[in-house]
């Protein structure tokens, strides 16, 4: 059997992280917290991807857990890093399970357009509303760690601390849940749901759950990009925002929960380049990009992961 | 003997067409029956009604005392029938093992052995064994163990058609209905499939009922045969009894003979 490396890869990656973090420059902190971001929502679509599920709407989780992180400052005058994410993660999985009775009956187009609606729906109801600033949104608290504000040499250092710790642990809870007989309904789900339906299980209480999960993820991951970006605008709802996370995810790959953040990284290196390569143009310069993945790469960047091992062996 | 299957009555129409008019039948515990007849006679129908694929317009289902007939498919399969399909039904991009593990998975949540973050290491329901030895068991039963590692898409008919079964299996169903678990295999593996996979039922122990369209598979290995024609039993016999009827003779086994 091929061994598991995943466990040690993640811890070996934090502790590594940890270490070198300190001499990383101010940007290069900046990017990777984005990414841890970005990379906990992708890390939700993997879920959905490996169940034959395309979300167009994660940015409604994303965007959820972000304005959850706000109003904790503007209304609660709470600002600590970890209390964000926990409610952003709650406050989307609820509205997630909620949603997910509606959602879990259907596949294909009819799920991936039903969700890009839903985020839109929020996206409208966030540009109408005064009270949360409008098409504006508002500035988030500077952030906080169990009550201490990190010196300013060190806010960007400790908040991406946090956000690796919490990613790492998001990506090995995944890990786990994967090999577990539940988890690993997601490929047979894709496969065929008949059969799935006629050995005793529930593909739609499946589909559910792994949409409620998913969605924590994001909620998770639009807190931690709210503290860290220290603003948040209903544009984080729009649909070219949950194009992002399709485009991160498949980017990355679906074959290991480490390849999301990988794919993240990447893709905001990508992005802060031609941004400052072409303002005007980087759009194109992504879609570029992720055309030629798709030619060169169809099944992500893990795959290279695959190929070398091929090539050691 | 003890009924384990009881349809009464049983009407279903789809617009025009009548796929089951007052179907009736009492099944054995531990019998091995045969249900023949022409295409659109029925017989599908009444597998599909069994395992709750399909609501019937009217009767009902009862399987040991309890009535079933409104049902979802996977609480039916909870209560011990389980059925294989006519084209069969696979998780094509997974290997022929983890097919298996996927059914024993969902055997072992079921039984409430496995959940969120435990992988399902309890012995399996029914077999109490690993879930990993109760797949290799079940695979060396019905001859698959040389395609463990071979992806379910590109396996040989006859060796489809056995791991459809083999999934049914893992739930140790009471009753199993096999739905032409013999068509589109060559007619040399006909009886050898037929033989190993009630082998292995019997091995496991339980009431078989099987849609089947060769007589001589029939007249081999049912005990007891039910003749469909346009949504009606025209004969419930055994083999030698049922296939001399006249009735059957001219609308079932026909000009084939």
């Amino acid at each position: 059997m091929k061994r598991d490396r995943t466990v040690a890869l993640v811890l070996g990656s934090f502790v590594l992280l940890a270490i070198a973090g300190p001499w990383l420059p101010q940007w290069a902190m900046f990017i990777m917290t984005v990414a841890f971001a970005r990379g906990l929502v992708a890390l939700g679509l993997l879920l959905l991807l490996r169940t034959g599920l395309v979300s167009f709407g994660q940015a409604l989780f994303y965007c959820l857990g972000a304005y959850s992180a706000g109003a904790l400052g503007r209304f609660f005058g709470i600002s600590d890093i970890f209390v964000e994410m926990l409610v952003g993660g709650a406050v989307a999985a609820a509205i997630a399970f909620v949603l997910g009775f509606l959602l879990a009956r259907y596949r294909g187009i009819f799920f991936g357009l039903l969700s890009l609606a839903l985020s839109m729906i929020l996206y409208g109801l966030l540009v109408k509303t005064e009270a949360l600033g409008s098409t504006d949104g508002f500035n988030i608290l500077p952030s906080t760690l169990f009550g201490a504000r990190p010196g300013p040499d060190w806010v960007r250092y400790t908040v991406l601390l946090c956000a690796a710790g919490v990613a790492s642990v998001a990506a090995l809870l995944v890990h786990r849940y994967l090999q577990t007989p539940l988890g690993r309904l997601a490929p047979a789900i894709k496969d065929n749901e008949i059969r799935v339906e006629y050995m005793g299980a529930s593909a739609r209480h499946a589909v559910h759950v792994k949409y409620v999960i998913a969605a924590a993820l994001a909620g998770i991951g639009g807190a931690l990009a709210a503290t860290t970006v220290g603003h948040i605008d209903p544009e984080m709802a729009y649909w070219t925002t949950s194009g992002e996370f399709i485009f991160i995810a498949i980017l990355a790959g679906t074959g290991n929960v480490i390849a999301p953040f990988v794919g993240a990284l990447i893709y905001g290196a990508i992005h802060t380049m031609a941004y400052d390569v072409s303002p005007n143009t980087w759009q194109m310069s992504l879609g570029a990009a992720l055309l030629a993945l798709i030619v060169f790469l169809p099944e992500g960047l893990w795959s290279i992961a695959g190929r070398l091992r091929a090539q050691w062996r | 003997m003890a009924i384990v299957l009881q349809a009464r009555g049983l009407c279903k129409t789809f617009g025009a067409v009548t796929a089951a008019a007052e179907v009736s039948a009492a099944i054995e515990k531990d019998s091995v029956v045969g249900l023949i007849g022409t295409n659109g006679a029925g017989k599908t129908t009444f597998i599909n009604m069994i395992t709750g694929y399909l609501k019937p317009d009217r009767g009902t289902i009862a399987y040991e005392g309890r009535d079933i007939t409104r049902l979802p498919p996977r609480a039916i399969t909870r209560l011990g029938i389980c059925r294989s399909f006519q084209i069969p039904q696979l998780y094509g991009s997974l290997s022929v093992f983890d097919n298996m593990m996927i059914g024993i998975g969902i055997v072992l949540r079921n039984a409430g052995l496995a959940g969120y973050f435990a992988r399902g290491a309890a012995p399996v329901p029914g077999f109490g064994r690993a879930a990993h030895e109760v797949a290799e068991h079940l695979l060396g039963r019905f001859g698959l163990a040389e395609y463990r590692d071979r992806n379910a898409q590109v396996l040989p008919g006859g060796a489809r058609k056995l791991l459809d079964i083999a999934l049914t299996m893992v739930a140790k169903p009471r009753v199993l209905l096999l739905d032409e678990p013999t068509s589109g295999v060559s007619a040399e593996e006909k009886f050898g499939i037929m033989q190993m996979v009630l082998d292995a039922v019997r091995a496991e122990g339980a009431t078989v009922l099987f849609v089947e369209h060769d007589m001589e598979v029939v007249s081999r290995f049912a005990q007891r045969v039910l003749a469909f024609y346009d949504g009606r039993i025209i004969a419930d016999a055994a083999p030698q009894a049922a296939l001399a009827d006249p009735e059957v003779k001219r609308y079932v086994v026909g000009n084939r003979a």
